[in-house]
């Protein structure tokens, strides 16, 4: 089960109950986010994977379609304990988390229509508007050393907030033309040497 | 807004609510939340199985929960089921566990299986000009989907009059966010007390 860099962690996770545990643990300490939680839980604390498997593995994960740190955690069990290593991290990832979310939920749902429930989620929604733009605006300056070039970036940008958040058009659609068109252009990018100046 | 309708609890419109999240699983590159534009499209323009301000709703209580942000989806299936079952009591809720069910496996199943089996490929092959292609070229669009989300949110609230307070809390939070390292949490708190006071 077990692939070869498995050995070269620090520590390992005695068993699945183990990376179920974690992962619950972990997950439930995530508000607004579990990355940076991940991050001092599994590489700092617990020692499963050292820094540079970290970046490595959140690249591939973001790669990856799906919610990133979700495939992360996949991947973490899965390079221990195989498939079942998966199943436990992702059941970690989502149980707990999702029982309090319903709970929290069904709560609201007794108050829903009260005028103080209204403007209080009338106020968290707004913030949560804001911590997603700040969460891309933040991201940004990552394009800098984009092989594209800051010029193609804006391009791409652009098009893709212009027709999914102006336009309105359906992601099915947007996201493959875009993408192919990315992918081509970062392929062709790359192909011209221009990254290994940078 | 649009006005509130209810999803006719058919078969058929399961599976379509199933068929669009396995679609936006394999779609949902650069994190779950980039999906919620097309999810709040299909769900809110398209369909009208829930409202504007219960998608919005739906968005800030699961990200004012902990875990991990895909959880949002499971909501929006939790209220397609409750709108679908009259709102509340025993049989709305027994739909509304089943829309967290179908919506929860839906989006998770494709992304799941393909990442578990892709894996060790890209892994192996991360020095490789075609996985690098692939990440340099989707990233400016990726970003692109978060503004966007961001943007839809606050768009629904389109009245300067009414709604010019809530703009200015988007954008201090967005500010607040960008530039300090102030627990996320404060901040939704903040939101719900001015937005409880009545001041937004």
């Amino acid at each position: 089960m077990n692939t070869p860099d498995a050995a070269d962690t620090p520590e390992r996770p005695a068993s699945c109950r183990a990376l179920f545990l974690a992962f619950t643990a972990l997950a439930l300490q995530g508000f607004g986010g579990v990355l940076a939680v991940v991050q001092r839980e599994l590489v700092e604390r617990r020692r499963w994977l050292t820094p540079t498997q970290f970046i490595e593995d959140w690249a591939v994960a973001q790669i990856m379609p799906g919610p990133n740190v979700v495939n992360l955690s996949m991947m973490i069990g899965g390079r221990h304990f195989g498939w079942r290593g998966a199943l436990a991290a992702l059941a970690g990832m989502l149980c707990a988390p999702l029982a309090v979310l319903l709970v929290v939920a069904a709560l609201f749902v007794q108050v829903a229509d009260h005028p103080l429930a209204q403007g209080a989620l009338r106020g968290m929604g707004a913030v949560s508007a804001g911590l997603i733009l700040a969460t891309g605006i933040k991201l940004l300056a990552a394009l800098r050393d984009n092989p594209m070039g800051r010029g193609a970036c804006a391009a791409l940008a652009l098009a893709a907030f212009t027709a999914v958040g102006l336009l309105r058009w359906p992601l099915p659609v947007v996201l493959p033309v875009l993408g192919a068109a990315g992918w081509a252009w970062a392929w062709w990018c790359l192909r011209s040497g221009r990254s290994d100046q940078a | 807004m649009s006005a509130v309708t209810a999803m006719d609890p058919h078969l058929l419109n399961w599976a379509a609510l199933f068929g669009q999240c396995l679609l936006l699983s394999l779609l949902a590159v650069g994190g779950a939340i980039t999906v919620a534009p097309d999810l709040h499209r299909f769900l809110v323009v398209q369909h009208a199985w829930i409202s504007d301000n219960q998608f919005n709703a739906s968005i800030a209580l699961s990200q004012a929960a902990p875990g991990p942000n895909v959880l949002f989806v499971a909501l929006l299936g939790l209220q397609v089921g409750l709108n679908a079952g009259g709102g509340s009591g025993a049989y709305a809720w027994s739909l509304g566990l089943l829309g967290v069910a179908v919506t929860m496996t839906a989006i998770l199943l494709p992304s799941s299986l393909l990442t578990y089996t892709a894996t060790r490929w890209a892994h192996q092959h991360r020095q490789r000009r075609v996985v690098r292609a692939f990440k340099a070229g989707l990233a400016p669009i990726v970003l692109a989907l978060l503004v966007a989300t961001g943007w839809l949110l606050s768009a629904v609230h389109d009245d300067p009059a009414r709604d010019a307070g809530l703009w200015l809390l988007t954008a201090a939070t967005a500010l607040v966010v960008w530039r300090t390292k102030l627990h996320l949490l404060w901040l939704i708190g903040a939101g719900a007390v001015l937005g409880a006071a009545g001041w937004v």
